[in-house]
């Protein structure tokens, strides 16, 4: 995409994003709630740096702002999504210092210097990641919108079940378990699929964690 | 979200006069505070950042383990040593929460997490918890989530953690730093206060008290078992969880420990189980009586009746299990 066109696109997401917010917070928001954001002293920002997919992005940020904000509406990275916003639904997965967490509850300015992988860093030079690859070849979504989250998740869970990581389905917690169906749901629990395509994206993940297509 | 004064704390021992003042709050994972300021039910005017202190570390005591209260809950349930010799605890920290949150959220955030009473969270609902002298609209409403034992008339909310009740059978010890400087140990059955008519006060804590560790002493004799029942596999909130530490002579019960997760504003520790279990077979019977004995005070507010039955057969369950004998 050239820089014109991507302008452009980001230009019109934004005013789409912006009207589409204010019919929202009219319709939902109690009078005396909107009067009083209004209002209120807009906080001193802080100045943020953020390494994401490997390129530095330094920024002054309203403290309030969270990590899932910050990329989408300040980086412009969209591709993660926000869903429920607090923390329940995992569209917002990304992966920070190696671990994934969810990008709503976490203040972007707590993150200073932090290195951060979101589902753009994954593929490498127009080649798929093979988590990626595995989801396409297994049809392991169908609207799509949680896939970003359930796709960083699954790279994070190889490598914490790699590091010998026990989960609540493991029998002996003392020991390092074989990653079963069973282990794979229980680890990907913070991830929801409202067309559930779960079966598929257990498939995905099977596939990957034994080292290719099967 | 309201604004709020962003501080980062660089020391343990000043963190605390930051955050001395009502206005002010301590943040280290965020898992819950950030959703609970979002919704506007936590306004702090500053928020002191302590994530980056040093106390994210697990040590050996004298037979025991220091987990630091910066130590995330996925760190400690991965620790090897808390998997070896408190497998009770890795089990009930697993059960909680998705491992996106359980990478964030630190152990002393755990242990102070708000509860998830949906009147606590409905903002357009009374609740003393959240509005002082406003009311309580879960005692007539649906409060099936909510607590049986313990609580008051003013506030009948559930302490939501998993992790809280494994410790509690562990006899766990809270360690904090007051602002100005000084350290005091709280046995962790008494960091909570019951609701009374202060519901809104949840815990010994003065102003910029600190936890800084929690102490784990060294492991009881006997088998360790957590269990929990929800309304579904993974991810949920427990109606139900025991955690349960069982030593036996032959098929005598030599020592029992029994704490329950969802019943109350606390995770609760139950020393009329523990009584009924001393000396007794370890058979059903004998199970299903420390059951009665744990539940004799309960009380269901219509929705949540089903938790006292539940609990009493939750801990058969897990006496059973800890008895070697499912």
């Amino acid at each position: 995409m050239d820089d014109w066109l991507s302008l452009a696109h980001l230009i019109s997401r934004r005013l789409f994003l912006k009207t589409t917010g204010v019919a929202t917070l009219a319709l939902t928001a109690p009078p005396a709630l909107a009067e009083t954001a209004a209002e209120a002293a807009v906080p001193p920002s802080e100045h943020v740096s953020l390494t994401i997919n490997g390129r530095r992005y330094a920024i002054d940020l309203d403290p309030r702002t969270t990590l899932l904000d910050a990329l989408r509406e300040h980086f412009a990275l969209t591709g993660t999504k926000k869903g429920c916003d607090q923390g329940q639904c995992g569209a917002c997965t990304i992966i920070v210092n190696g671990q994934r967490i969810n990008s709503c509850l976490a203040l972007a300015v707590m993150h200073d210097g932090d290195e951060i992988t979101t589902i753009e860093g994954l593929a490498e030079e127009g080649t798929l990641d093979p988590m990626q690859a595995a989801f396409v070849r297994h049809d392991g979504f169908q609207c799509g919108y949680c896939t970003p989250g359930q796709i960083c998740s699954a790279v994070a869970l190889l490598a914490e079940h790699d590091a010998g990581w026990p989960s609540y389905v493991t029998a002996d917690v003392a020991t390092a378990p074989a990653l079963t169906d069973a282990e794979i749901a229980e680890r990907m629990s913070g991830n929801i699929c409202r067309c559930s395509a779960y079966p598929n994206i257990v498939a995905a993940i099977r596939e990957v964690s034994k080292g290719g297509r099967q | 979200m309201t604004p709020f004064r962003y501080e980062r704390a660089s020391e343990i021992a000043s963190a605390g006069a930051s955050a001395a003042q009502p206005t002010a709050k301590f943040i280290a994972g965020g898992t819950n505070l950030v959703d609970l300021m979002k919704l506007q039910i936590e306004t702090p005017a500053q928020l002191v950042d302590i994530s980056r202190l040093p106390l994210d570390r697990i040590e050996e005591t004298a037979g025991g383990l220091r987990i630091g209260a910066l130590v995330t809950n996925s760190a400690a349930a991965v620790d090897m040593r808390v998997r070896r010799r408190y497998p009770l605890l890795a089990q009930a920290i697993l059960a909680g929460a998705s491992t996106q949150l359980r990478n964030k959220a630190t152990t002393g955030g755990n242990l102070l997490q708000r509860t998830r009473c949906a009147y606590f969270y409905d903002t357009t609902k009374p609740c003393n918890k959240r509005v002082p002298g406003s009311g309580c609209a879960a005692l007539e409403g649906l409060n099936r989530m909510n607590a049986v034992l313990g609580v008051s008339d003013h506030c009948i909310a559930a302490h939501p953690s998993d992790m809280a009740v494994a410790m509690t059978a562990l006899d766990a010890v809270v360690e904090t730093i007051a602002p100005d400087g000084s350290a005091r140990t709280i046995p962790i059955d008494a960091l909570y206060r019951p609701p009374g008519n202060t519901p809104h006060i949840e815990t010994v804590l003065e102003p910029g008290e600190l936890i800084v560790s929690v102490l784990l002493p060294p492991p009881p004799a006997g088998r360790q078992v957590y269990r929990k029942v929800r309304d579904r596999a993974s991810f949920a909130f427990a109606l139900v969880s025991v955690a349960a530490i069982l030593d036996l002579d032959g098929d005598r019960v030599r020592a029992a420990r029994v704490a329950f997760g969802g019943l109350s504003y606390k995770p609760w520790r139950s020393a009329e189980a523990e009584a009924a279990l001393v000396g007794a077979p370890a058979t059903r019977a004998a199970f299903d009586a420390a059951g009665t004995a744990a539940l004799r005070n309960a009380r269901g507010y219509g929705h949540n009746d089903f938790k006292i039955p539940l609990a009493r057969r939750t801990l058969r369950a897990t006496l059973t299990q800890a008895a070697g004998l499912a």
